[in-house]
């Protein structure tokens, strides 16, 4: 009876969760760096308007995953991907995709803040300068306003936009980087640990900030941190060794993986 | 006994003390070489070190001031005769002396008996045994040269005597001092730390003695031709002195000169910046590893090339191209065919400079862009930026302090560059803006003024001086600058 009781909530769950659409598939995702391969045939789907976690192990695979999703991977020489990513069902390894229209929809904020050494201003009109999206001062202007409002430093730098973006502090940084990739209107933005360097403050900003993007923007942030995981997705999925361990609900991640690996990683039995 | 040999002693000294305080510290720690503060080796170098250093210390002292008191004493031994000559005849006789005495050591006694008594003339009997004397030899000459001898053998002796009781006193004291709690190690590194201090003073004080010695000589050329008609001075026509014609002065005009310098710097510099800067940017964010590693070290070469042989390049190859290029072009413009460009001219130094300098704007440049870091040019590329339009707005923006930092640093080569232009700028002092013609530089003009057989005491080459520490002056600003802006954007990512 009680037994009957939790599949029957499982699968109210599955079927809450089967009613999102996907934003992006992975199928049969592999990555070699020359002749180490770093990730097994990894299937692994990213809903739309979630925040989706990859947690694991240091060097599991999972900022190797990420980085294929907007083809950063490209920018290392001896990297090869086979498999296939589709983007709104659209093959992004396809040869007719321009990467650099795929980085538009797909954006990215890194793990260490990486301002560019401008001001602030042109820190976040660097995107839609290159990609043509605002014609005008006014409408420059309205792109900055609205992503830095988006990113929460609009109040923090309005009256300085035109100091340097590396005069911010950690924390704000990070927020510049998250306002500048918002300022290109991507549908997807990849998070590489956006808050290992900051302390834990700004760490709880950024974090309310995710929560708040995901009305807006579909979310892949990878993190060391089990507790941000919870805090801030909806789905994880747990890496190790270059595969794709488990993939679930955040909240039954958390209290009742499907793995063992899963449960002994989240009880820190190793890591 | 000379320094050398005495030096040697020491040495081995010096060695036996490092055996032996070795030796003594194992005894001293009882097999428990923890109970030392200082490895026995530490404890060897600090005896050594006391057994070597003073006693050097010492012969070096010795070496230097016993001559001069030797010369001191008999040159006051001389007669009234001499004395009352002249400093200069005084002077000659003491060379004279000197002969004598190394002479004096190759006879044997009965040759020195007849010498004495006055039955051999002292010239010819030095002269059969292969000591030329410059003078007939007076008879206080030998007297002289044997208190030179003697007072030379026995300053060498005591020399000898002092120097290596020091060393053994040195090492004595030392080896006395081993203690187990004696901090050895830290004697010998604060030692090291002076000799490292005194190598690095060595270099500077040399760079303050050239600066000084440029100096003083351009400071004689000033005397005799006021600075402002060297530094303003529109004309250069130095003249060469015709020897007792005090009248034929000379023009040193400086501005014709510094003119020609900077403009064909300016030529360099206009087909080396890009060609360099271009070759950075292709070698540190496209070229594959594999043609990295090939194409840079053979841009590298040119730089190991010296500049004498792209002198002949410029002189036998490009020179003579664009005069018959000039003259093939106007032969088509206006049918008469007139080179317009001379073999020797502004454009062909600047060209050949251009090609010298290019692996330096390129290597520089490259090591420099390298040194932006990795994350900006990944912000760059996941907000959709080309891999072009990443090093248009944000590498080289990030990079530029330090580019710039670099072509000074090639511009200052450039200013002071000198067998290129020897070879292939002319040696027409002129100002004028055509580059098809010859102008000369600085450098160009100090070999000119100093080649052939100069008296050094008049304008005309002391001029070279002048010349060299202006050049100096402008190089050093700008090198002075330009690390001030490469250590400045250093520090921006440190």
């Amino acid at each position: 009876m009680n037994m009957m009781s939790e599949a029957a909530v499982e699968k109210a769950l599955d079927q809450k969760m089967n009613t999102v659409p996907f934003k992006m598939i992975g199928k049969d995702v592999s990555v070699y760096y020359g002749e180490k391969r770093a990730l097994f045939d990894v299937n692994l789907n990213v809903r739309e308007n979630t925040v989706t976690a990859l947690i694991g192990p240091s060097g599991c695979g999972k900022s190797t995953f990420l980085r294929t999703l907007n083809r950063m991977n490209d920018t290392i020489d001896s990297c090869r991907v086979t498999g296939k990513i589709t983007l709104d069902e659209g093959d992004i390894y396809d040869p007719s995709i321009d990467v650099v229209e795929l980085r538009a929809r797909v954006g990215m904020v890194f793990q260490k803040p990486n301002p560019f050494p401008k001001s602030i201003y042109e820190n976040v009109t660097y995107g839609p300068k290159i990609h043509g999206l605002a014609r005008t001062k006014a409408e420059l202007d309205q792109v900055v306003e609205s992503s830095l409002q988006k990113a929460g430093l609009w109040n923090e730098v309005k009256d300085r936009l035109h100091e340097s973006g590396t005069g911010l502090s950690g924390g704000q940084q990070q927020r510049l980087c998250i306002a500048r990739a918002v300022a290109v209107s991507p549908e997807v933005i990849l998070m590489d640990e956006p808050c290992s360097a900051l302390d834990p403050i700004a760490t709880a900003k950024v974090e309310e900030l995710i929560h708040e993007l995901r009305t807006n923007f579909t979310i892949v942030i990878v993190t060391h941190s089990m507790q941000q995981a919870a805090r801030v997705s909806q789905r994880t999925a747990m890496f190790h060794l270059g595969n794709l361990v488990e993939e679930n609900d955040t909240d039954k991640m958390f209290t009742n993986p499907d793995d063992q690996r899963t449960q002994d990683y989240i009880m820190g039995r190793f890591g | 006994m000379n320094a050398p040999f005495i030096l040697l002693l020491v040495l081995i000294v010096g060695l036996v003390a490092y055996l032996a305080g070795r030796s003594r510290a194992f005894a001293t720690s009882n097999g428990k070489l923890s109970i030392l503060h200082s490895l026995p080796g530490y404890h060897g170098m600090y005896a050594a070190i006391c057994a070597v250093i003073p006693a050097a210390i010492i012969l070096a002292i010795w070496a230097l001031a016993a001559p001069a008191y030797i010369d001191g004493s008999v040159r006051g031994a001389l007669p009234e005769a001499v004395h009352s000559q002249g400093a200069a005849t005084t002077e000659l006789a003491l060379g004279q002396v000197k002969s004598v005495a190394n002479g004096l050591k190759l006879l044997d006694e009965a040759e020195l008996a007849a010498l004495n008594n006055g039955s051999a003339n002292l010239r010819d009997v030095l002269a059969a045994k292969g000591v030329p004397l410059a003078g007939a030899g007076e008879a206080y000459m030998i007297k002289s040269a044997e208190q030179f001898n003697s007072m030379t053998s026995t300053s060498h002796i005591l020399m000898a005597v002092a120097v290596l009781v020091i060393a053994v006193a040195g090492a004595i004291l030392a080896l006395r001092g081993i203690t187990a709690p004696f901090r050895a190690r830290n004697q010998v590194e604060r030692v090291m730390l002076w000799a490292l201090m005194l190598a690095s003073s060595i270099a500077i004080l040399t760079t303050i003695g050239i600066v000084g010695s440029m100096l003083s000589e351009a400071i004689r050329f000033f005397n005799s031709v006021s600075p402002a008609s060297f530094f303003f001075g529109t004309v250069w026509d130095p003249r060469f002195a015709a020897a007792g014609s005090e009248a034929t002065q000379g023009q040193f005009g400086l501005l014709p000169l510094l003119a020609g310098t900077l403009y064909i710097a300016f030529v360099a510099m206009l087909f080396a910046v890009p060609i360099g800067l271009f070759a950075a940017i292709y070698m540190s964010e496209y070229a594959q590893p594999a043609v990295r590693s090939i194409a840079k070290p053979l841009l590298e070469i040119l730089a190991g090339i010296p500049t004498i042989v792209y002198g002949f390049f410029a002189l036998v190859t490009v020179g003579p191209f664009l005069r018959d290029i000039s003259a093939q072009l106007n032969g088509l413009v206006t049918g008469s065919y007139v080179s317009f460009i001379q073999a020797q001219s502004v454009l062909t130094a600047g060209i050949v400079m251009g090609i010298m300098l290019i692996p330096f704007v390129s290597s520089l440049s490259d090591d420099i862009i390298t040194q932006v870091p990795r994350a900006l040019r990944d912000g760059s590329l996941g907000l959709g930026a080309t891999r072009s339009e990443t090093i248009k707005k944000v590498v080289l923006p990030a990079a530029l302090p330090g580019i710039v930092g670099a072509l000074l640093l090639t511009a200052s080569r450039a200013v002071g560059e000198t067998m290129i232009v020897v070879l292939a700028a002319g040696v027409a002092a002129r100002m004028q803006l055509n580059p098809f013609e010859a102008m000369t530089t600085v450098t160009v003009k100090i070999v000119n003024q100093l080649t052939g057989d100069l008296e050094f005491n008049s304008p005309q080459t002391l001029v070279a001086f002048a010349l060299g520490i202006t050049l100096f002056c402008i190089t050093l600003c700008l090198n002075i600058y330009a690390l001030y802006i490469v250590r400045k954007y250093r520090e921006q990512y440190e």
